[in-house]
């Protein structure tokens, strides 16, 4: 049957059956699932401290404008008042209204002069308060930015970055919680990447920065004040990330699991309970980058578990979890052992009231209860 | 007139490309523009700004003393002081369109709820999303628990009274090109119709709305195709933290209209007889020549926070706030009009302010079905499915499920 993967908040209900946990009301209101990692004692291991998302976004911007003179920051609210989500908190103080600005509620206006002044050599960061109201600005992004390098016979750089929040966030409803990984990751010419911890945050938004076509850097407000460890290299300022690199989270034999931005937390968490309840060993990967796709891993990942699930926060139709279920196919049918399965948000406009947002994306037990059903426990 | 007469005069003597002896020519981009030998660039801080027109002054006294008094009676003065929650602009601006009239707001506007009829019953039932919310029977105002609390809408389709606003829209300014839409499909059936009294559509936004491209492109073609909509312009000051200085350069919002070709004028919104009569113009003459837009932008100042998340502080001082609350506010202004014409005292405040605040009643949450209701005009097959299978679990397993919160219970997934 279709319909569940398409509708998840009556998938959940259905799937209850399986679930090893006791039933519950499925109406009651469930908590946000708490990342695994945050009560794992990284904080004691030597030289790693602990930092959040948001923390080390910031750090990455004041690196990056500090090494690099072209590159300046502009968008709503982002100099005076700090950002809306605090990202460049400090940043006016310390690099002047020259390289951090301030601009009208105009996203079209702001989106084209940071892509003009790319085109004009400058490497410009444009903050958008979520992506959703980028798209007020998308055909710079898409037809001006992405192609312009192709078009121009590539004699035309176009060096920006475009970032902010993206996703669901908690009670924005439908026009404030949409996930454009898919969206811009369909399009030839931009890159898409999307943190989910600490290190993800500074490396990928570094790389994204000094990459010298348009990247987009796809954030989660909700993941802003998580704090994660990191490591002493990824604290000094040359501390970059790879594009097209995923990060396997959590070693595993038995399923792997794919997931990006905030699901990978909820996924590591999953894979826990699936530990501690059935005695399975799923592997977590980490994807960091939506465009290019680390499909080596993803595959390598595939021909050892035999089993794949893509968790990931968009709507269910053409997204990134249909990408990856598509690549399966193609490059790792034989070593499949059960259907790759997809756990995406529902096939529904976000609603508002806090029962059914919960019941709209995925959540830890949805992950778990899932996986239980590939694995056929 | 004047462009016809002189298109005559000149057209006898050389064609329309100005050759020979002329003072113009009729460009097609500017039909009735001199000729000058004097190079100078129009510069506006050169022009004189736009006047704000005032009726009361900060003290509640009318300014202009040969003029009468405003034309409302004061029964509805009083309705109008009840109803203001924070700005005098959109009480008062809502006042002057009709029960027909169309309004697309943005979401500083539930005064303009109130004043058509939202109560704070409707509000309340909004942002707890309880079974009464959508209350499509009752008084077709349906706010949806889909919604964020202020994204409410009515449906125009229903025989009963509605508030007739269209949802509102988070993105900012979106509304704003739809409103010139929504006035050309009611100028078009205003004329199919004449038992139909002539409608206008008001549309609402701020002054950091009118940044976006959507503001520009709505006047242009509001203007081109002549349709009747009221653009207020709501200018307080702050678009969050962004104040007016870096919002824009030029002479407000106003001075835009004008470029437009758009009847505009400015008012004291802090002042509700100003913004009212000068709405009441605007509805006129939206509706004169056939239909055509007006523009008023309504200056005050925005007291608040700019939402619950925000605190204003960080960018503006705590005095100018203060000063602002004290030196000049449209609720105390009012009051003061109010209590020199002897309408209201302090007893009657405090009345009032305690009957605003007693909590609506509560209400059960909706019924279980509206959990699949609403994505598209008739549920899909897939969901209907998911109903039927959830509604046998709901029934195979009574006891894991606590349905007494939900409106009908079980029955509440069946059609109503």
């Amino acid at each position: 049957m279709v319909a569940p993967r398409l509708f998840r908040p009556a998938a959940r209900l259905v799937s209850s059956r399986f679930a090893a946990a006791p039933l519950r009301s499925a109406f009651a209101q469930s908590a946000c699932a708490q990342s695994a990692l945050r009560v794992r004692g990284y904080a004691s291991e030597s030289g790693t401290k602990e930092v959040t998302v948001r923390d080390a976004l910031n750090e990455a911007l004041a690196e990056e404008l500090e090494l690099n003179e072209k590159t300046f920051i502009l968008g709503e609210e982002v100099a005076q008042y700090n950002g809306a989500y605090k990202v460049t908190r400090g940043l006016l103080d310390r690099f002047g209204p020259k390289r951090v600005i301030d601009t009208p509620i105009t996203e079209a206006g702001f989106t084209g002069l940071a892509v003009g002044a790319a085109l004009a050599g400058l490497h410009p960061i444009a903050e958008f308060m979520t992506f959703n109201f980028a798209m007020q600005a998308i055909d710079q992004i898409i037809n001006s930015a992405a192609k312009t390098h192709y078009m121009s016979g590539g004699i035309q750089p176009c060096n920006v970055t475009f970032r902010g929040p993206n996703g669901f966030a908690a009670g924005v409803a439908a026009q404030h919680s949409q996930d454009y990984s898919a969206w811009y990751g369909s399009i030839p010419g931009l890159k898409v990447v999307s943190p989910w911890s600490s290190e993800d945050a500074k490396g990928l938004l570094k790389a994204a920065i000094r990459d010298p076509n348009p990247v987009v850097v796809l954030e989660n407000e909700l993941m802003y004040g998580q704090a994660f460890p990191m490591s002493e290299a990824a604290q000094k300022n040359d501390f970059v990330l790879p594009i097209g690199k995923a990060k396997i989270e959590r070693p595993g034999s038995d399923l792997t699991i794919v997931s990006v931005s905030r699901c990978v937390g909820q996924s590591l968490s999953a894979a826990q309970t699936l530990k501690q309840q059935y005695g399975v060993d799923a592997e977590v990967i980490n994807l960091r980058s939506i465009k290019p796709l680390d499909v080596e891993t993803i595959i390598a990942s595939l021909k050892k578990t035999g089993r794949l699930m893509v968790v990931e926060s968009g709507y269910p139709m053409f997204g990134v979890a249909s990408e990856i279920l598509a690549l399966s196919m193609e490059y790792g049918f034989d070593y499949l052992t059960a259907p790759a399965v997809r756990v995406t948000g529902a096939e529904v406009p976000t609603p508002y009231a806090v029962g059914l947002e919960n019941m709209s994306f995925p959540q830890e037990d949805t992950i778990v209860t899932q996986a239980a059903k590939l694995l056929r426990l | 007139m004047q462009d016809e007469r002189s298109q005559r005069e000149d057209g006898e003597a050389q064609s329309p490309s100005g050759r020979g002896r002329t003072d113009r020519v009729h460009f097609p981009g500017a039909v009735n523009s001199k000729f000058t030998s004097d190079m100078k660039f129009l510069k506006a801080s050169d022009l004189p700004a736009i006047p704000t027109y005032r009726v009361l002054d900060s003290d509640g006294e009318i300014v202009d003393k040969t003029r009468g008094p405003p034309d409302v009676p004061d029964e509805e003065v009083l309705t109008w002081y009840k109803n203001m929650l924070t700005e005098g602009i959109a009480v008062a601006s809502a006042a002057a369109l009709t029960p027909d009239d169309v309004v697309f707001v943005q979401y500083r506007e539930t005064g303009v709820f109130q004043q058509r009829g939202f109560t704070l019953k409707n509000f309340m039932s909004q942002l707890f999303a309880n079974a009464n919310d959508n209350g499509r029977e009752e008084t077709c105002l349906f706010t949806t628990r889909k919604a964020t609390p202020e994204h409410t809408k009515s449906r125009s389709t229903s025989s009963k009274y509605t508030v007739k606003q269209h949802a509102i829209s988070s993105p900012l300014a979106t509304q704003i090109p739809q409103a010139a839409g929504a006035a050309y499909a009611l100028k078009i059936q205003d004329l199919q119709n004449p038992n139909q009294s002539p409608r206008v559509v008001a549309c609402y936004f701020g002054e950091g709305a009118a940044s976006e491209g959507d503001f520009h492109a709505a006047l242009n073609i509001a203007a081109t195709r002549s349709c009747p909509v009221v653009f207020v312009c709501r200018n307080n000051g702050y678009a969050i933290s962004t104040p007016t200085l870096e919002q824009y350069r030029g002479d407000g919002i106003a001075s835009r209209g004008v470029g437009y070709g758009i009847d505009t004028i400015r008012v004291d919104g802090n002042d509700v007889f100003a913004v009212y009569e000068g709405m009441k113009e605007a509805r006129r003459r939206a509706l004169s020549d056939g239909g055509r837009p007006v523009l008023v932008e309504a200056m005050s100042y925005r007291v608040s926070h700019h939402s619950t998340s925000d605190d204003s502080f960080a960018y503006r001082a705590r005095v100018e706030v203060e000063d602002w609350k004290r030196r000049d506010n449209p609720i105390i202004r009012l009051r003061k009009w109010l209590e020199n014409k002897g309408l209201w005292n302090e007893d009657m405040e405090k009345e009032t302010r305690d009957q605003l605040r007693q909590a609506p009643s509560g209400r059960r949450n909706p019924p279980i079905r509206e959990a699949f209701t609403d994505v598209y005009e008739d549920i899909t097959e897939e969901a209907q499915e998911q109903m039927q299978e959830l509604k046998r679990i709901l029934q195979t397993y009574p006891d894991e499920y606590d349905l007494r919160p939900y409106k009908d219970g079980i029955n509440g997934l069946d059609k109503q």
